[in-house]
Formats: structure tokens, C-alpha cells, sequence
């Protein structure tokens, strides 16, 4: 029996836990978050990601209860949140600010929480324990917060939040201070106890290679709407938009003219260079303007020209940035146009097959780029 | 070291005369055998004992005391919940009016306001006594208070209530727990400033205090007008000792508290 797959937004029966409807939040003149309309659902692992001042922290705000929409409603499990004041809401911030209490041992800080819930003296002594060995805290617990770095007052904070196991937990940039390493080791453990206790996840982030890491649906924003919501793989194989694309990972986006042919579409993107096909399904008009979007990856270099593809391209080597695994190269067109393609370097570097200067081809397939509106 | 230059000196030592040598005389004056004030007789700690058989300056004493550790408490839970109104509720309406009338006992004449309090406890019938110096001293007082917490209350960091409400503490909770202890150190000096305005005050105290309560500062002024007795020497070297006692106490207890913070810190550094 294949596993079930976790897709409760494609489940009309599922019941959503969040609901924002028609959310909008303004201060004074300057919208912050405009008329948004979207579920999250129980369980999920929902990350937002978006530019600086875009709106993430002012969504979570909301959530939490410290700020009020100025217009719509959020439900949580079916009832509105409008009138339950932050401390009644079953919802924990990890404040971006980290908001640890300065007078306060890392030890008192994580179990400020558990206390206000009444919880007698061991069970509260037993849970911080384990935040702590979670957070790998369990040195610094004596110490106050003005005594540690700030990696560690992250780590704090997050084991805050997450001590009293609530039913939604809001991650605000959780990991920013953190190195590579714990970042990653950090991030899998989120995972584990999202998994391990089934609570609902909304995390913001700057960094999308965190985001689809460890989300099960990213909502990309800009400037205070979500632009697209999906899973990571649809984010990244299918943006709706040239910003989304540009957005999550890297790209190279062709603005030209289509004119459809067999399934798809063909793009005029320069003058001296033949159309580049590409099967799609949207519905574009002959003659409109459209994006191409590329993923690096999907472009292949190679000295000779391909014999088996539709798309091929030939241009210059502009730059190669060495990533170690990988190299991405910054291959021009004679119209000026730069194209990205990437390989794996499965060799060593001195046996690299090109260097600066060389004439390549490029080539991709007919289902590797999509096509974009806008 | 740096060597200080004669006009360093000089300047140095006039700036401290000017400020110290009347304090001086009155202490060295206060252990004068003879009664006259400005003629030296020979050591003595004479007035000190007949100081503390004089029933009218303890029963002043006595009066201040009450009086400066009852209104200055009372103005620092006042003044700090003024404090927390203008800083936190944001704009509301008569905000504007509300700081300025919290703000204007400061610049107001000592005068009017004594005279002020005088008529409305003459008008409400209050006998004037204690608690009137009391009510009196708090209204005055309240308004330092609320200067100070306020201050402190601008830079204090709002999500921290915010992350005490998400951990579940009711308004009040947050307060008490996580607002109150960070804010501390000025409600503490908000008090002790009350606590020496209301020490030292004699205009406001004249108008409120009635026949059965005298402070300090009103009996040493209408003993003045009888001519100056070494006995008002020896009392007020006392309290200069209480005060130059208290300001010593309190700087090496934040002397102590800092030194404690920073071995705190390097302790955290060596891990
Ligand atoms: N209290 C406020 N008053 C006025 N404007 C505000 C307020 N809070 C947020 N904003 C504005 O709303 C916008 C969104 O802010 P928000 O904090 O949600 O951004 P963000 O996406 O979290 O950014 P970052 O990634 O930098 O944290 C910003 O332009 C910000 O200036
Ligand atoms: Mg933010």
C-alpha cells in the first residue's frame, strides 16, 4: 500500500486550522498586509518568505494576537480570533527580537511559561531539562541572558516557545544567528518534533533554501500579499510569476514574443537568435509578451552542439563561480543576454572542461523552462 | 595619574569651598561649649543630648519621617502608574491635557500650590494635621515619580510584555513579573527622590500642617526667627551624617551590584 501523502489542502473534506479571510492590516495610511485570503492546516509546516518589510513579522503579529487585522478575520479551528486576547490563544511566538527577559536565568526564561500554566515543580524541572538538552543549552542555564552569545539567546528563545508544546507554534526567523551546521542540525530537529507532536508550524524566513527545507507549503510574499502559496517543489519547478521565480533560487528569466506550436509555445527573445520552444499549458495569445523562466541546473554546456535538442544556444563564457560541488556559468549571447547553467563537478577542478572565453553550447529540453505572464 | 595644574587646583578647591564651607561651620559650631553661635568655647557634645531631650524636635522628626516614607510611597505606585498610561496607551483622547497637568506641578510655584492645597482642605473641612502633609506631599511628589519611570519606561522593550502575555501571564502577571523587576531600579530612585523632596520641603509643609503636626524643616525655620541655637547645629549635622550615610550606602550598593554583573560576565565568557 503506497504511504499516504501529506496534502490536506487538496482535501476538500480537511477542515483548515488557520483561516485568514480578506486580512488586511494598515498603519495609518501604509498597508502593511493587503486583503489576504488563505488557510493553513493542522500539522503543517508553513513557511513565509519574502523580502525585508514584506509583512511576515506583521502576519505572525496577527496570529499571536498583538495586533488586530484592520479589516477580515483569522480563524483558528473554526473560531474567530478577533476577541481572544495573546495569552488565552494556544499559540507561541518565537519572537525575531528574541524578547528573552533580561532579569531572568536561561533556566527561569524557559520556564516562565510552564509556571504560568500551574504545572507542579518536577514536571516543570523535567521539561526544561529537556528543552535545554534540546537546544543544547544545558551549560548556560544558570547564566542570564546578557551572558551569552547570540546564537545561543536564539536557541533559548526558541526552546521558550517551544516548552509549552502549543497547539500552533509562530517561528519568526528562528535560525538567522545560528552557524551552517546548527542551522542544519537545528532545522531537522524542528522537523523531528513537528513530527513527534503534531503541531502546527508557521515559520518566517529569509532564506529559502531553509524554507524548503523544512516546509510542507511556502507562501512567497511581496509587499504585503502572498504572491504563491504551494509546496516547495511546485514553488521551485512551478512559479506563478517571474518574482517568484527570481525569488526562490537562482534563474535566468527571457522576455520575448510566443507564438504557439504544437503543445507549447515558441518565444522570440532576440533578433539574431532562433525561437526557444517550451511545452506549456497556459493559455497565451500569439504575439504576447512572455517570460521564460530557467533553473540553471536544467541548461547543459557542452563543446559541441547537441544533435538531440530543441533549444540550443551558443555564447560565450563570462564568468564561472566556483561552488565547489558545483559551477555555475555565466555564459553570454551574442545579443548580450546572459543565460546560468550549472554542472555538478564530478571531476577535479584542474580537469575542468572549460574555462573563460570559450565558445559553448547550451542546451535544454522542451519541458525544462516555464513560461510566465508576468 | 594625571598631575592636576594649580589652576585645576585652585578652582578645584574654591569650587568645594563654596559648596562645603557653610556645611563645615555648622558642624564644627554644632560641638560648641558656649551658647553663642559665633564664638568658639571649647568642644562639647552638649547640644546633642539636649536635642534628645527635646520632645517638640522628635515629635517633628517623627512627623517628617511618617510623612516622607508614607507620601513618597504613595506617589511611586501613582507616579509610575501615570508613567505606564502616557508611555503605553498610546493616543487617547486628552493626552495632550493628561501629561501636561501630570507635568505642571513641577514648574508651578511652590507658593500656589501650598496655597491651593490650603483652601481645598480649608473648603473640604479637613483638619490639617499629618495626613494632610501627607496629601499634600504626594501630589507634588507623584509628578518626579512619573518624570523618572517614565524615562525608563521609553526605552523598555515592549515585546517583552508581548512575550510574557504569549507565555500565557494575564496584563497584570506581565507587569508584575517581567515589567516591574526590569523598570525597578527607577521606581527605586522615583522613591528615594520622593523621599528627600518631601524630607526637605517647608513651603508646601507650612501651608498644610496644622497645630498638632510640625516637620522638621518648619521647626527649624520658626526656631531660626528666635535666633540660632547650637541645637539646630547639632540637628541639622545630624541629618547632613543621615543623608551623606544614605548617598554613600547607595552608591556602593550599585557599586556592588555593577562589580557583581561584570564578574557575572566574565564568568559567562570563560564558559
Ligand atoms: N507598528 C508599526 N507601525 C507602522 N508600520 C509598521 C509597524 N509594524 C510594521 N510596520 C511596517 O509594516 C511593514 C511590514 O513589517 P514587518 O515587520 O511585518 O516586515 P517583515 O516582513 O517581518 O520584515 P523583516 O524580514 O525585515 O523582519 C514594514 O514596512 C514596516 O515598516
Ligand atoms: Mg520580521
Amino acid at each position: 500500500m503506497p504511504e499516504k501523502t501529506f496534502e490536506p489542502w487538496n482535501d476538500p473534506t480537511e477542515k483548515p486550522l488557520i483561516e485568514f479571510k480578506g486580512v488586511s492590516k494598515r498603519f495609518g495610511s501604509f498597508t502593511a498586509i493587503d486583503n489576504q485570503t488563505f488557510d493553513i492546516y493542522a500539522k503543517e509546516f508553513f513557511a513565509l518568505l519574502g523580502p525585508s518589510g514584506c509583512g511576515k513579522t506583521t502576519m505572525m503579529r496577527m496570529l499571536a494576537g498583538f495586533e488586530a487585522p484592520t479589516e477580515g478575520h483569522i480563524l483558528l479551528g473554526g473560531q474567530d480570533m478577533a476577541p481572544i486576547p495573546p495569552n488565552k490563544r494556544q499559540v507561541n511566538m518565537m519572537f525575531q527580537s528574541y524578547a528573552l527577559f533580561p532579569h531572568l536565568s536561561v533556566w527561569e526564561n524557559i520556564a516562565f511559561g510552564l509556571k504560568r500554566d500551574g504545572k507542579d515543580k518536577a514536571t516543570i524541572a523535567a521539561r526544561v531539562d529537556a528543552m535545554l538538552k534540546l537546544t543544547r543549552l544545558e551549560k548556560f542555564s544558570q547564566r542570564k541572558p546578557h551572558q551569552i552569545s547570540g546564537g545561543q539567546r536564539q536557541r533559548v528563545a526558541l526552546a521558550r516557545s517551544l516548552a509549552k508544546a502549543p497547539k500552533l507554534l509562530l517561528l519568526d526567523e528562528p535560525l538567522g544567528a545560528l552557524d551552517a551546521k546548527l542551522r542544519q542540525e537545528t532545522q531537522f530537529e524542528l522537523m523531528d518534533i513537528q513530527e513527534k507532536t503534531g503541531t502546527t508550524f508557521v515559520i518566517v524566513t529569509h532564506d529559502q533554501e531553509e524554507a524548503m527545507t523544512v516546509a510542507s507549503r511556502v507562501a512567497v510574499m511581496d509587499d504585503g500579499r502572498i504572491v504563491q502559496v504551494d509546496t516547495p517543489d511546485r514553488i521551485y519547478e512551478n512559479p506563478n510569476s517571474t518574482y517568484v521565480a527570481d525569488f526562490i533560487g537562482d534563474v535566468t528569466i527571457l522576455e520575448g514574443r510566443v507564438t504557439p506550436v504544437d503543445g507549447g509555445f515558441d518565444l522570440a527573445f532576440a533578433e539574431d537568435q532562433p525561437a526557444i520552444y517550451a511545452k506549456s499549458s497556459q493559455h497565451l495569445a500569439s504575439g504576447q509578451t512572455a517570460y521564460l523562466a530557467i533553473r540553471p541546473e536544467k541548461v547543459s554546456v557542452t563543446p559541441e552542439k547537441p544533435a538531440d535538442r530543441r533549444n540550443v544556444i551558443r555564447g560565450k563564457i563570462l564568468d564561472i563561480a566556483y561552488l565547489g560541488n558545483l559551477s555555475t556559468y555565466h555564459v553570454a549571447l551574442p545579443g548580450g543576454q546572459i543565460i546560468k547553467a550549472q554542472t555538478a563537478n564530478t571531476r577535479r577542478l584542474a580537469n575542468r572542461p572549460f574555462t573563460w572565453e570559450d565558445e559553448v553550447w547550451l542546451s535544454w529540453t522542451d519541458t525544462a523552462a516555464v513560461l510566465l505572464e508576468r | 595619574m594625571i598631575r592636576l595644574s594649580w589652576f585645576n587646583v585652585t578652582s578645584l578647591t574654591l569650587g568645594f569651598a563654596f559648596l562645603y564651607l557653610p556645611m563645615l561651620l555648622l558642624i564644627v559650631y554644632s560641638f560648641n561649649e558656649s551658647k553663642l553661635v559665633t564664638v568658639w568655647a571649647g568642644f562639647s557634645t552638649k547640644w546633642y543630648g539636649e536635642l534628645l531631650t527635646n520632645d517638640a524636635y522628635l515629635d517633628a522628626a517623627w512627623v517628617t519621617i511618617q510623612v516622607a516614607v508614607i507620601s513618597s510611597t504613595i506617589a511611586t505606585v501613582l507616579g509610575t502608574m501615570a508613567a505606564l498610561v502616557l508611555i503605553r496607551a498610546g493616543r487617547f483622547l486628552g493626552r495632550t491635557l493628561f501629561s501636561g497637568m501630570i507635568y505642571a506641578p513641577l514648574v508651578m510655584p511652590e507658593v500656589i500650590t501650598g496655597l491651593s492645597l490650603l483652601l481645598l482642605f480649608i473648603g473640604i473641612g479637613l483638619d490639617r494635621g499629618v495626613f494632610t502633609i501627607i496629601l499634600a506631599h504626594t501630589t507634588f511628589s507623584m509628578c518626579y515619580v512619573s518624570v523618572v519611570v517614565s524615562a525608563r519606561l521609553m526605552s523598555f522593550d515592549k515585546s517583552l510584555e508581548e512575550a510574557a502575555l504569549d507565555l500565557g501571564c494575564s496584563p497584570l502577571q506581565a507587569f508584575r513579573l517581567v515589567t516591574l523587576p526590569i523598570i525597578a531600579p527607577s521606581v527605586i530612585s522615583g522613591w528615594l527622590l520622593a523621599f528627600t523632596l518631601s524630607l526637605d520641603d517647608l513651603v508646601i509643609a507650612s501651608f498644610t500642617a496644622g497645630p498638632s503636626a510640625t516637620t522638621l524643616p518648619i521647626k527649624v525655620w520658626s526656631s531660626i526667627r528666635l535666633g540660632v541655637s547650637p541645637e539646630i547645629n547639632a540637628l541639622s549635622t545630624i541629618l547632613i551624617g543621615i543623608v551623606a550615610v544614605g548617598v554613600i550606602v547607595a552608591s556602593l550598593i550599585s557599586k556592588h551590584t555593577m562589580l557583581r554583573q561584570l564578574a557575572d560576565e566574565n564568568a559567562a565568557k570563560r564558559g
